[in-house]
């Protein structure tokens, strides 16, 4: 081992330097990235993105922001984000009050993604969930004011299946018919159309995000109706026939007879009911 | 050394030796190649023909060649998603190109920043002016290793949230915003604040191609080194002079290929040599290549 000389011990301590140096501002950017990304990344809710995106991280991993589904779309529906823009910087997006998807069949803007950000297994545009169509605002949408539109529903690419018409009566007249526009989740690609030909100054109908649009039932809720369904019918100890308190030494016939007297201790009369042998009486009779 | 003075006149010599489109030749093909990639993607926007769609993260030329810049391409993987084959394809293709021609030519030849910063170091020099801050080389590489580590962790392209590089040319190419006030901004630090310090100290996507250069096949050299006269021109007009540095000393048994990621293959040190010391060629060049 030979002693460390005066150069040595520069050289090494210089190279300490270096590196703690190159560590703090690696770390120091890491925060700035990390805190500027997380509030660069949320999208304001009247941005709609393109056709193929299921989730809006996963958009971000994969978007290289290069535009060729801008320059795609035969529309000029979409557009990449700006410096100064609300949405992450360079991704597309569209504002569906001004130009809607128009929903072409051949999916060109899917077509010319490179990097699958906008998801190649979409083909069929009636499958696209760029959001959901929302009537936002019942106060100011002339149909709920008992006047005819249906506009929304009349420019509906999907009418009838993502948005219907549903008739109610209308108490402010109390002899008209309110005809209300209703969107359907299950059918509604988020195209826009509606809030695009909305007659009001400002659109009642809006396209929001999914995530804004939709509730979402606790995951341990279970709807009894359709749990039955699902099982092909009752899960429990079915509903008890209705019991009616007739008085003493009647019964009811239900061909017509109405309320008759009703032999005492005949097991057979007893049964001869719509309902013989309902459930109740089959459990209460046991195993025989 | 009175760097500044010899600054104004740098090049002259070789102007007066070679004549002006000599002296330039480099740096004149170099601003042709920018220019033109860059027309390249603004005729179809602007003129309707549509040769080149998309911008320099990704493209596609003719409806053929897809091209995709692999430093996104990284970031994209790191993030958490694994592109589709155009993109991989195109990836390769870029990054065989860098491979074979020189990693940093994607800064020289390419980037439309480099003309934003080239033109605030002539200022530089021309008006004399002494940087206040200077940031260390490495500073670049500091970055670089932060955007890789944050991207994996949030799963997201942060840098691509803020890229002024990428920024510039997507907006030159699609609807301009304010990035021309970012471009404005480091034209400000470069010209006045400090010298090179966007190219040279920051730029992470710089710093991801001076890793290519590392390996790439085509370098500057100064197989001519005998000639050298000590006018110090080189180390004015280079972007990067701590490249040259260590080819230029004396003695057989060192190598004169700059191997330095961080050369940028710009060719401006060949254009203001008087006595053509440097030139283009490969990795492997030897003092016997010349010595025949």
């Amino acid at each position: 081992m030979t002693e460390p000389t005066d150069k040595t011990l520069q050289s090494r301590r210089r190279f300490l330097e270096n590196i703690s140096r190159a560590a703090g501002g690696a770390v120091l950017y890491g925060i700035g990235l990390g805190l500027y990304s997380q509030q660069a990344t949320s999208l304001p809710s009247q941005s709609i993105r393109p056709p193929g995106v299921a989730d809006e991280g996963d958009f971000l991993s994969a978007c290289v922001r290069c535009g060729l589904c801008v320059r795609d779309c035969p529309y000029d529906t979409l557009k990449l984000s700006r410096l100064g823009d609300d949405v992450a910087l360079g991704t597309p997006y569209f504002d569906a009050r001004k130009i809607p998807c128009e929903m072409c069949e051949d999916v060109p803007c899917v077509k010319a993604c490179p990097t699958g950000a906008l998801d190649p297994a979409l083909q069929d545009i009636d499958d696209a969930r760029m959001g959901l169509a929302v009537l936002i605002d019942q106060e100011a949408c002339i149909a709920f004011q008992g006047l005819r539109c249906e506009v929304c529903f009349n420019v509906c690419p999907l009418a009838n299946k993502a948005i219907s018409l549903n008739r109610t009566h209308n108490q402010r007249t109390g002899k008209h018919a309110l005809i209300i526009p209703v969107v359907h989740s299950d059918a509604c690609t988020g195209c826009g159309k509606c809030e695009h030909a909305c007659i009001l100054e400002e659109a009642a109908i809006k396209v929001l995000p999914s995530r804004l649009a939709k509730g979402e039932l606790g995951r341990h809720y279970r709807l009894g109706w359709q749990e039955k369904q699902k099982a092909g019918e009752s899960l429990v100890t079915p509903d008890l026939p209705h019991q009616y308190n007739l008085p003493e030494g009647t019964r009811y016939d239900y061909e017509g007879e109405g309320l008759i007297p009703a032999p005492k201790n005949n097991s057979e009369d007893i049964n001869d009911t719509p309902f013989n042998k309902s459930a109740i009486d089959r459990l209460n009779e046991g195993i025989n | 050394m009175s760097v500044s003075t010899a600054a104004k006149i740098a090049g002259l010599e070789a102007i007066q030796k070679k004549g002006w489109l000599r002296a330039h030749k480099w740096l004149l093909l170099r601003r042709f190649s920018q220019i033109s990639i860059l027309s390249l993607f603004l005729i179809g926007p602007l003129f309707g023909i549509w040769i080149v769609k998309g911008n320099m993260s990704s493209s596609l030329t003719l409806d053929v060649l897809s091209l995709t810049d692999p430093f996104v391409f990284v970031q994209s993987l790191l993030s958490g998603h694994m592109v589709e084959t155009t993109a991989v394809v195109g990836a390769l293709i870029v990054f065989g190109f860098y491979a074979l021609l020189g990693g940093r030519v994607y800064c020289a030849w390419v980037c439309p920043i480099n003309i934003v910063t080239d033109i605030a170091d002539w200022f530089y020099r021309k008006l004399n002016i002494k940087s206040p801050v200077h940031f260390s080389k490495n500073n670049r590489y500091a970055l670089l290793a932060a955007i890789l580590a944050v991207t994996i962790v949030s799963g997201i392209m942060v840098w691509e949230l803020v890229n002024p590089v990428t920024m510039l040319q997507r907006e030159l190419v699609f609807a301009m915003g304010f990035s021309w006030v970012l471009i404005l901004a480091i034209f400000i630090v470069d010209a006045f604040i400090s010298r090179r310090a966007w190219c040279g100290r920051f730029c992470p996507m710089g710093a991801f191609y001076s890793l290519l250069g590392t390996v790439s096949f085509i370098r500057v050299n100064a197989l001519n080194r005998g000639a050298c006269n000590d006018c110090m021109d080189c180390y004015v007009v280079c972007p990067e002079p701590q490249v040259i540095k260590p080819v230029l000393k004396k003695g057989d048994e060192l190598n004169p290929v700059i191997l330095a990621g961080n050369c940028t293959n710009c060719g401006r040190c060949i254009d203001v040599c008087s006595e053509d010391v440097f030139s283009l060629g490969m990795r492997s060049a030897k003092f016997t290549d010349i010595a025949k």
